[in-house]
């Protein structure tokens, strides 16, 4: 525990170096591109979190519509990908006739979903949901169909003469012990829908964090700008550590 | 057995005969909703629609300056960032002290999502390909680097040891051990860096006119026309871009570090 | 009164079209423990997974009671080799003994059950730990545990000391030997030790290397309750496993060297 705290307080002095020069700097040879980090963190504290119940408007419709559409998108792509690739890893016929289907899915660079599903759905929610599902469906889904194909045989064994079959077998077996994997998968998967999430709101959205950053761009605001920037981050990084957690509580046994 | 194919010869035209089977199902399934009426043509066109799409454009040179615009923008920006990168991960890797302060560093970086940084560097830098480099070269310098950082503190250091038993000068240390015993390491970084370094040309593209590209094309055939069978087509050929890739790198993996047990 | 198990001209092919075993036959009387002692690679686990129901054989019969086996059979339990793989890693060591009671058994049953079957192997202390927090010896117990939750009437042992430490092993020995009195179990026990096989046995039928044939078919008359010290000094002991060590040696007949 001590080891954990001091690496974690080493990992945190350091970005208060970094913030201190960054201020630093800026104070000293003022850049309308790089405000100081006091400026932004002012910005951003007076645009969302300065509101008669912390969030203010603003935060209304720029925060929490873009973390519904990630928690969302990926909520819905986890869930499709663990039962896709259960079906997928544990069926080698199944896995044949997609193999080629998968392989092209995961090829294509998600972002040029945003215009396919605008075109599909039109400006709005939809429209970025099925970019984020569609875009990070695949690491979840390759990930736990490598998962339960690799489940050690001696455990189906076990499982077959026991007579513990079917929800029951995957439940108590195959889940599991395809957890690691799918833990993993779903990390990938939450940094690239956060990645998705903000390209889908460039594209086309009326409200989200990626509408603030166009609107700020547009009227040359760079302080707001980096406010949305280091917003998104802060975000990225708290969903990371809690997904972490989760993953901890989860593997308990792998350690 | 005697005439009989092996089982593994056997196994192979199985695979091949069913994903061609599935592919086949997927396309006519594409085929009969595009034209079933239940969504309207313009929205989702027909398989063979499509198909026609993507031969058509294929033998479109303007088209095809497009594609070779995305991945040469490409393969210069995994070039920039492969000797920024490695260079400086071999060296931020090998003090121990600068190691974690690098490490805490990115770890705070790589939260943020780099395609928000692209309105910035339009502002920044322009509407040229300049920027939809200079972002896809910052992003895909952190995989590549957090990787080499990584490797170089896990060299075994028996390996070391010999080398400093046979008096190894630093010079030959680093082509004969360092490097080969980085190198798998650096390829899954190179992996990563590729697959977020097509992101971010492809986002840019999408975003910002001005810079030819496959995200460019996709733009104008999209939110300009509304031409769904000239965008899907165009990520038929972006997903064949990214399945040539995947290949590239598996080859690579094949031929120089089947030795290694580095996914 | 038919055989606990009857095992006749079983034929089983691998995919690639070896034969594994060709043609064996064998049979265990209810109550007995038999010990097949036969070189590595011979077909004995698969002659195990053919028994327990886990493949099908591709010629000849498996009679369980006298009933053709078809899918694993009532009443039978089976301990694999190796613990780390046979054990479930993220359950407590409670329920992988639970894992594999009847559904129909309501809550107290259950956890009666389990408290009963690692109190017989001396783990009551560990139920709520995972097998990852115990030793080879302790975890292999979990696994005899969860077979004899069940009280199987037949219960297949796969090489079940073979991962374990020489001290670790005596000590699994003289627990099957208790446990499987008090259970009235019949065992079928796979292993390529030769004091072993002599050791825990009432019979040991010897294999010949693949494809497996019963080369011969020793009956085990040393006295009862056995021990690790005075049995494997006893004189019948030693012939026998001499005995066996020649016909596992020579499995088409010794040549005509008798030893000083």
């Amino acid at each position: 525990m001590s080891t954990r705290l001091r690496r974690a307080a080493a990992r945190w002095s350091v970005l208060v170096v970094v913030v201190v020069a960054w201020e630093v700097a800026a104070k000293a040879v003022p850049s309308p591109f790089f405000p100081p980090p006091s400026a932004i963190a002012a910005a951003g504290w007076r645009a969302w979190f300065s509101g008669p119940w912390l969030l203010t408007d603003e935060a209304r419709t720029d925060v929490l519509p873009s973390l519904a559409r990630l928690l969302g998108g990926w909520a819905l792509a986890a869930c499709a990908g663990v039962a896709l690739g259960l079906a997928i890893g544990r069926s080698r016929r199944t896995s044949d006739y997609v193999a080629p289907l998968l392989a092209f899915g995961r090829a294509v660079p998600p972002p040029v979903l945003a215009p396919v599903f605008l075109i599909l759905f039109a400006v709005g929610t939809p429209m970025q949901l099925a970019t984020i599902v569609v875009g990070v469906v695949w690491p979840v889904l390759l990930n736990t169909a490598d998962g339960a194909r690799d489940v050690d045989p001696v455990k189906i064994d076990v499982a077959v003469v026991h007579r513990v079959a079917g929800l029951r077998r995957l439940r108590e077996v195959i889940l599991p012990a395809a957890a690691p994997r799918i833990l993993a998968g779903l990390r990938v998967s939450l940094s690239l829908a956060l990645i998705l999430m903000v390209v889908s709101e460039l594209v086309a959205s009326t409200d989200g964090l990626g509408h603030r950053l166009v609107v700020a761009q547009r009227s040359f605001d760079f302080t707001a700008m980096w406010a949305a920037i280091v917003l998104l981050g802060v975000l990225g990084y708290a969903l990371n550590a809690a997904l972490l957690g989760v993953e901890r509580r989860v593997l308990v046994w792998t350690r | 057995m005697g005439a009989n194919p092996s089982p593994a010869r056997r196994r192979r035209t199985t695979v091949a005969v069913r994903g061609a089977v599935g592919l086949l199902a997927f396309l006519a399934v594409g085929e009969v909703v595009g034209r079933s009426g239940l969504v309207a043509p313009e929205l989702l066109p027909p398989s063979s629609v499509v198909l026609a799409r993507l031969a058509e454009i294929v033998g479109d040179p303007a088209f095809r300056a497009d594609v070779v615009a995305t991945v040469l923008a490409w393969v210069i920006s995994l070039g920039l960032a492969l000797a920024i990168a490695l260079p400086a991960g071999l060296l931020l890797g090998s003090v121990p002290g600068v190691r974690i302060a690098t490490r805490a560093l990115v770890e705070f970086l790589r939260p943020i999502p780099s395609v928000a940084l692209i309105p910035l560097a339009v502002v920044l830098i322009g509407q040229g390909p300049g920027s939809k480099i200079a972002l896809a070269v910052y992003a895909a310098v952190w995989p590549i680097m957090f990787n080499t950082i990584y490797a170089v503190a896990d060299v075994d250091p028996v390996l070391r040891e010999t080398a400093a038993a046979f008096r190894v000068g630093r010079g030959r240390f680093v082509a004969r051990v360092l490097l080969p015993a980085v190198a798998p390491f650096v390829l899954t970084g190179v992996r990563l860096a590729a697959a977020i370094a097509l992101i971010l040309l492809v986002s840019t593209e999408l975003l910002v006119g001005g810079a030819r590209g496959i995200g460019e094309f996709i733009t104008q055939a999209g939110s300009g026309g509304g031409r769904m069978d000239l965008v899907l087509a165009a990520t038929v050929v972006a997903g064949l871009v990214g399945l040539g890739a995947n290949a590239l790198c598996t080859a690579v993996q094949r031929r120089w570090l089947s030795w290694s047990d580095v996914p | 009164m038919a055989p606990m198990l009857e095992v006749r001209d079983l034929v089983v092919d691998y995919g690639d079209g070896t034969r594994v075993l060709d043609g064996l036959s064998l049979a265990v009387a209810r109550d007995e423990v038999v010990c097949l002692l036969g070189p590595s690679g011979c077909g004995k686990s698969t002659l195990l997974r053919a028994v327990a129901g886990l493949r099908p054989p591709d010629g000849g019969t498996v009679l369980v009671r006298g009933r053709p086996v078809d899918g694993v059979p009532d009443g039978l339990a089976v301990v694999f080799q190796d613990y780390g793989r046979s054990l479930m890693p993220w359950s407590t060591v409670a329920r992988n003994v639970a894992f594999g009671l009847p559904r129909d058994l309501d809550r107290p049953t259950r956890a009666a059950r389990v408290r009963e079957a690692l109190g017989s192997v001396g783990l009551a202390d560990v139920a709520d730990r995972r097998p990852g927090q115990l030793s080879g010896g302790m975890a292999q117990r979990v696994a005899i545990a969860r077979a004899l939750a069940c009280r199987p009437t037949l219960m297949l042992m796969d090489e079940p000391f073979a991962s374990v430490d020489a001290q670790t092993r005596a000590d699994l020995e003289d627990l099957l030997l208790r446990v499987r009195r008090e259970y009235g179990t019949t065992v079928l026990l796979v292993t390529h030790d030769i004091d072993e096989s002599v050791y825990l046995g009432d019979r040991v039928l010897v294999l010949s290397p693949r494809p497996a044939a019963v080369v011969d078919d020793l009956t085990v008359d040393l006295p009862s309750p056995r021990d690790q010290i005075t049995t494997r000094e006893d004189d019948g002991f030693v012939r026998l496993r001499t005995r066996a060590a020649e016909r596992l040696r020579y499995p088409d007949g010794a040549p005509e060297t008798p030893r000083a």
